[in-house]
């Protein structure tokens, strides 16, 4: 399929008053036409600013994006004065996100806001921008859709104010919907409609998705590539399929490991990942999740791992092949030597460490 | 749920919740304010927590799950209905009465941010309930007694003099376990106490209110809206929709055979993290949202989105019973004569 999207080392930071905060670190990816990609991570991992760089979303100061090449057929969006780029925005590229109670106005009515891209982007008079929206609105599955038109979003609940953000962002037939953790604040029942929508969309109109979430589980259901980010870094990328059946960087396999599942029989325990995520002041110089790996070894404090392929359409950044762990575990028996002995040293290192500085 | 009223002894139940309303009055008029309705938050709940288990509250927002928790603790005064703790009805004592009874009632909150003073520093945030019910002898033991609790979460006892915008989330409920630890309570109320933090740590708080437990026996009413992890922790397991109890059950048995068509609904939403299983399962998608609390619908609250609804369930509200081995239901798809 043609590439839609590509990223090209894609560097972001932000200057503070407290140094220079490392937010995304040069990454690089393609999007093809039609795909869902799922960006996967944590809070502070730069999953959201690596997105917003793309359509140059991000307040400066104090960000801004240092290095790299965002190619958005055929153009590089980074290179783009703001006029040019406003044309692409909300119009061929167009954004969901995550909260919709905050990203509504809430002194418009929700008509007048989704007529106003079809104003500005389609050069539609009044009568026919009001005419798509309601159109917009039905296709989304808001009921009485047109005389909804002329309420205000404090009257629409959490779900169906979601769905008016999907119905902006679909406003102008968009070849690229960036969908910022769209279903994060939406209870589970919710977050099926919007999941199941957006699928059904997709399919419909044809566009490609990013969409921004840490819920694995969402993305098992949806995304058809996977990518892992930790500490402003893509950590791994791989094809839905083969990231859950076989994880290949330690981060990512902690992640599967630490949530409780419906689908098999209850865990024991939990298998946390240990320890706490990285410091962006701080540049990196060495693998960022070394600290917090049971896989590490001496060369992960030194250098840090760049993305090579472990398989086909499957690359991973880790200097160690844990290929051999499992991912569902029931006991400690599941586990690799390696990781026993980490969980030892670990629990020493921790007590001698509590002694040291009671001393 | 049992006839017991012997409060904490034996096989008894610790905390006996019955009847429980909560409703919050609509007023209208700026200067002649009066009562136009209410928002029935919680509206008629029933059961009761036995020592050293768990019991998993779960439900969508704003179906009353965290207002029975607090209406438990009497954070809010109920409007009806009778809470018995340790053979006590809180309902019908206040004051200094009341306060003592909240040494041994302690809540773990929902946002770590939120609910730690910014500027109390980690030690007096954690010794103040000593000093609130004058325990733990004087500043210097109460000062051990703290960095013994902060050791007991998993943090480094000489943290005392910081502040929480030190701490990352997972380290600051770690604190609020601590604070709630203080005064060796029986019962914890905990409201989704890890909603707000990452996944990776979310994890590492489970395993130490897990720990916990065993360790002190603690009572935990865990309130929470993913599914997956009430399983995970509950030994028993209520749902709960638009103020009332849709079904509570042992937790495998409510996972193996889930009765309430909302139990079943919120089950299959829930995502499962493996491509394979998600790409076979097949939804139960709910139309519509929750109703409003100040006009839930006639008849089964449930009935606006209910994919097997039928006629009855429109007219009249279905009964919450036992239909064997503790599966409480209140649907009328179980109800003799009415079944679908």
């Amino acid at each position: 399929m043609a590439k839609l999207l590509e990223v090209k080392n894609l560097k972001t930071q932000f200057f503070t008053q407290d140094g220079v905060v490392h937010a995304v670190n040069g990454i690089s990816y393609t999007v093809d036409a039609g795909e869902t990609v799922a960006i996967v991570g944590e809070s502070g991992s730069g999953k959201s600013v690596g997105v917003m760089s793309l359509i140059r979303l991000i307040p400066s100061p104090p960000g801004k994006i240092v290095d790299g090449e965002v190619w958005f057929d055929g153009q590089d969006l980074l290179k783009l004065n703001e006029d040019e780029l406003r044309h692409i925005r909300g119009n061929r590229i167009a954004m969901i996100f995550q909260d919709p109670m905050t990203s509504l106005n809430p002194v418009l009515t929700i008509g007048r806001q989704i007529t106003e891209a079809l104003e500005l982007h389609l050069n539609m008079n009044r009568d026919q921008a009001r005419k798509r929206a309601v159109k917009l609105m039905e296709m989304v599955g808001i009921p009485g859709a047109e005389a909804r038109l002329d309420d205000y979003p404090h009257q629409f609940s959490g779900g169906m104010r979601q769905r008016v953000m999907i119905a902006m962002g679909l406003s102008c037939d968009p070849q690229l919907l960036i969908a910022d953790e769209p279903t994060t604040a939406l209870d589970v029942t919710i977050q099926a409609q919007i999941v199941d929508l957006v699928n059904r969309l997709k399919e419909e109109l044809g566009m490609a998705v990013i969409w921004i979430t840490h819920d694995l589980g969402v993305v098992a259901g949806m995304a058809e590539r996977v990518i892992v980010m930790y500490s402003g870094f893509i950590v791994e990328e791989s094809l839905v399929d083969d990231l859950y059946a076989n994880p290949r960087h330690p981060y990512t396999l902690g992640l599967l490991r630490s949530i409780p599942r419906l689908d098999i029989g209850r865990q024991k325990r939990l298998i946390p990942i240990d320890g706490l995520p990285p410091d962006l002041l701080e540049a990196p110089t060495s693998c960022p999740f070394a600290p917090r790996c049971d896989f590490a070894i001496e060369k992960c404090t030194q250098e840090n791992p760049s993305l090579e392929s472990v398989g086909p359409d499957h690359v991973a950044a880790c200097w160690v092949d844990i290929s051999g762990a499992k991912v569902n575990v029931a006991s400690d028996a599941d586990l690799t030597e390696a990781e026993l002995r980490s969980r030892e040293d670990a629990a020493v290192a921790v007590s001698s460490k509590q002694e040291g500085e009671g001393a | 749920m049992s006839t017991q009223t012997n409060g904490s002894q034996g096989s008894g139940a610790l905390v006996e919740v019955k009847g429980l309303k909560m409703h919050f009055p609509i007023s209208k008029g700026v200067i002649f304010q009066r009562q136009v309705g209410a928002i029935k938050a919680v509206d008629g709940v029933t059961f009761s927590l036995y020592p050293g288990e768990t019991l998993g509250l779960v439900g969508e927002s704003g179906c009353g799950k965290s207002t029975t928790g607090r209406a438990i603790l009497q954070l809010y005064r109920p409007t009806d209905g009778s809470v018995v703790f340790e053979g006590k009805e809180l309902t019908e004592i206040k004051g200094e009465e009341l306060r003592k009874m909240r040494r041994s009632m302690q809540m773990i909150f929902q946002d770590p941010y939120a609910s730690l003073n910014p500027r109390m520093t980690v030690g007096s945030i954690v010794s103040e309930p000593l000093e609130v019910h004058g325990i733990g002898g004087s500043r210097k033991e109460r000062q051990k007694r703290v960095q013994e609790l902060l050791k007991t979460v998993g943090l480094n006892p000489y943290f005392v003099n910081r502040y929480p915008h030190e701490f990352s989330g997972g380290q600051r409920q770690r604190i609020g376990v601590a604070r709630a630890l203080a005064v060796n309570p029986s019962f914890i109320v905990c409201d989704e106490p890890i909603s707000a933090l990452d996944v990776s740590i979310q994890a590492q708080i489970i395993n130490l209110l897990e720990d916990l437990q065993e360790e002190l026996n603690l009572t935990y009413l865990f309130i929470a809206h993913d599914l997956s992890v009430v399983r995970h922790i509950s030994d028993r397991i209520a749902v709960m929709y638009l103020g009332k109890i849709a079904e509570l059950a042992e937790r495998d048995e409510l996972y193996a055979n889930p009765m309430h068509p909302y139990t079943q609904a919120l089950l299959s939403a829930v995502p499962i993290p493996d491509p394979v299983i998600e790409n076979e399962r097949k939804r139960i998608i709910l139309e519509g949202d929750v109703p409003s609390p100040a006009n839930p619908p006639q008849g089964c609250n449930f009935c606006t989105r209910c994919p097997r609804v039928m006629d009855v369930c429109r007219e009249k509200e279905p009964e919450f019973k036992d239909h064997g081995n503790g599966h409480y239901v209140a649907c009328w798809l179980y109800e003799e004569g009415h079944e679908g």
